[in-house]
C-alpha cells in the first residue's frame, strides 16, 4: 500500500487529505467547490482515480462533479462549453427526474410530511454517491426526497430505480430532521444483484434483482415516534455498515439503538450493550476484523453532542454488546461537536486506519484501529462526510 | 449582443468571468437569454431554472436597468437597453446569507 487519500465533504467545499501508509504526515488540498455544500464524495474501487462528488447549493441546486485523475482536476460530466446549441454535451448530469414512465408503472406518489400530511416527492439533493466496485462509469446516487438513481455513463445522465420510491409503503415514509434522504447504499461485493439502502425516516430496504424490486428489511427494529413502534416502515435508520467479506452481516446505527443482522437484514437484534447512549449517526466495520465495529455515541436526538463533552469512539471487538471507549488523543472535556452519518470511514491498510470528521471541522485519524487518535486538520467547515481510498 | 452577469458561484462553475456575451435568436426575453446561456454552457442547466418546467429557482433573481424582472413572464420583451447591450441582464443569487 502506497498511501491513503481521505475525501472530506464540508458545508463550504471539499478537501482532499493525502498521506503515506504511516498516516502521520498529511497534505491538504482544497477547498474544492468553495462555498458549496459537498454532502459526499467517493472514489471508485475499480479505478481509484475516478472520484464522484455531490455539490449542492440552496441557491443553484445540484451539481455532480467527477475527477479522472484522483482529485487534481474536476469536471461536471457532459457540462463543457459548446458552440452549437444543437450539439452535445447535453448537460444533464444534474438532472434527477423521478421516473413515472409507463415502463416503470410508478406514479409520483406522496409521502408523509412532518405534520403527517401527504406531500408529493420533490428532488432536493444527492446525499450519497456509491461507485460500482466493478465499473468506474457506473455509480449510484441516494437522493432527497428519498429515491435511488443510477448512472452508467460516468455521471452524465441518471435514471431512477423507481421500484424503491414506488414501493407500496411510500406514503408512510417521512423526513427525519435532515430531510427525507436516502443516505446509505451498500453494494454486495459477491452478489451484483443485491443492494441495501437506508432512508430517514423509512428504514432499510433490500433488492435482490439489481434494484428492480425492493422490500423493507426492518423486522426487529423498534422506534418511538411512530404509531406502531414495530411497524414495517417508518424507522429513522441513520447508517448501515458491513464488512465486504461477510455481506450478510449488517450493523446499523438507528436514531436510537445500535442493531445487528446476521441474515441480510431479514431480522435485527439490538447490540447497544454498555454504550453510554445508543443514539448516534456514524457506524463502520474494521477492514480486517468483521466483528470489530466503531460508533460515536451522541447524547440524544436534540442534544447532538457527545455525552459529558467527551468525544469518544466506542469499539466492539465482539460484533456488538461489549463496547470499549477509545479516548487517547480525543478531547475529553468541553467538546460539543457532532459526527454525522457519512463522516466515518476505514482504510484497508494493516493495521486498519479509522477516520471521522466533526461538525466542528476536525478530521481525526487513528492509524492503529482506534487505539490512538490525532487530528489531521482542525479548522475546516463543518464536516458532512469522510471517505478513504487506500491507494495501491 | 446581450450581456449577462452571472453570480460568483455560477461563474466558477461555467469557468467564465463576471460577464458573458451572447447572441440571442429572435426577440430577447428572459427565456431566450437563458436558452442561449444554457446552450453555450450546459453545466448551468438546472442551476438557474428547472430542467423541464423552466421555472426559476426560488433563490435566483433577474435584474436589469435597476428593476426586478424576476416575476415578469419568461417570454416578455426585455428593456431596449438590454437588447442593445447597453445594460447587462443580471442573474443574482438572493441575498439570503449562508
Amino acid at each position: 500500500m502506497s498511501g491513503v487519500r481521505v475525501l472530506v465533504g464540508t458545508r463550504k467545499g471539499a478537501f482532499v487529505l493525502t498521506s503515506d501508509g504511516k498516516r502521520k504526515r498529511w497534505k491538504v488540498s482544497g477547498p474544492h467547490f468553495a462555498g458549496w455544500e459537498v454532502y459526499h464524495l467517493k472514489g471508485s474501487t475499480a479505478d481509484p482515480n475516478r472520484i464522484y462528488v455531490s455539490q449542492t447549493s440552496g441557491w443553484f441546486g445540484q451539481v455532480i462533479q467527477r475527477s479522472s485523475d484522483g482529485g487534481k482536476t474536476w469536471e461536471a460530466p457532459g457540462g463543457g462549453v459548446t458552440l452549437s446549441p444543437e450539439g452535445f454535451p447535453r448537460g444533464e448530469s444534474n438532472r434527477f427526474v423521478y421516473d413515472t414512465s409507463p415502463e416503470t408503472g410508478r406514479p409520483l406518489t406522496t409521502h408523509q410530511f412532518y405534520d403527517g400530511t401527504q406531500r408529493p416527492w420533490e428532488f432536493k439533493r444527492v446525499w450519497h454517491l456509491e461507485p460500482s466496485p466493478n465499473d468506474p462509469d457506473t455509480v449510484y446516487a441516494g437522493v432527497e426526497d428519498a429515491a435511488l438513481f443510477r448512472s452508467t455513463d460516468g455521471g452524465r445522465t441518471w435514471q431512477e430505480l423507481a421500484g424503491l420510491r414506488g414501493h407500496d409503503s411510500g406514503p408512510k415514509w417521512q423526513p427525519g430532521a435532515g430531510g427525507m434522504c436516502l443516505h446509505t447504499i451498500l453494494l454486495d461485493p459477491g452478489d451484483s444483484g443485491r443492494i441495501y439502502v437506508a432512508i430517514s425516516a423509512a428504514g432499510a430496504f433490500r433488492s435482490d434483482d439489481a434494484g428492480k424490486t425492493w422490500g423493507p428489511i426492518n423486522r426487529g427494529l423498534k422506534s418511538e415516534g411512530i404509531p406502531d413502534p414495530n411497524a414495517e416502515v417508518g424507522h429513522c435508520v441513520h447508517r448501515i455498515a458491513m464488512h465486504r467479506e461477510r455481506p450478510r452481516v449488517l450493523f446499523m446505527q438507528k436514531h436510537w439503538d445500535v442493531m445487528r443482522s446476521d441474515d441480510a437484514g431479514a431480522s435485527w437484534r439490538e447490540v447497544s450493550g454498555n454504550l453510554p447512549t445508543d443514539f448516534g449517526f456514524a457506524i463502520d466495520v474494521h477492514a480486517h476484523e468483521p466483528d470489530t465495529v466503531f460508533v460515536v455515541p451522541i447524547k440524544s436526538d436534540s442534544e447532538h453532542f457527545p455525552p459529558g463533552g467527551k468525544l469518544r469512539v466506542y469499539r466492539s471487538r465482539t460484533g456488538g454488546n461489549e463496547w470499549e471507549a477509545l479516548t487517547r488523543g480525543l478531547p475529553q472535556r468541553n467538546c460539543y461537536v457532532n459526527v454525522l452519518r457519512d463522516a466515518m470511514a476505514v482504510d484497508a491498510i494493516d493495521p486498519c486506519g479509522v477516520y471521522f470528521g466533526t461538525t466542528g471541522g476536525q478530521v481525526y485519524v487513528s492509524p492503529d484501529s482506534g487505539d490512538s487518535w490525532s487530528p489531521i486538520v482542525r479548522n475546516l467547515p463543518a464536516v458532512l462526510s469522510v471517505e478513504v481510498q487506500t491507494l495501491p | 449582443m446581450i450581456r449577462v452577469v452571472l453570480p460568483a458561484h455560477l461563474r466558477t462553475l461555467a469557468r467564465v468571468g463576471r460577464e458573458v456575451k451572447l447572441e440571442v435568436e429572435g426577440p430577447a426575453t428572459q427565456g431566450s437569454i437563458l436558452d442561449a446561456l444554457e446552450a453555450r454552457y450546459p453545466v448551468l442547466r438546472g442551476t438557474i431554472r428547472d430542467h423541464d418546467t423552466k421555472r426559476r429557482r426560488a433563490f435566483v433573481r433577474f435584474f436589469a436597468c435597476a428593476e426586478d424582472l424576476s416575476h415578469e413572464p419568461a417570454d416578455a420583451p426585455l428593456p431596449e437597453a438590454v437588447t442593445t447591450g447597453r445594460e447587462p441582464f443580471l442573474i443574482v443569487g438572493a441575498m439570503a446569507g449562508g
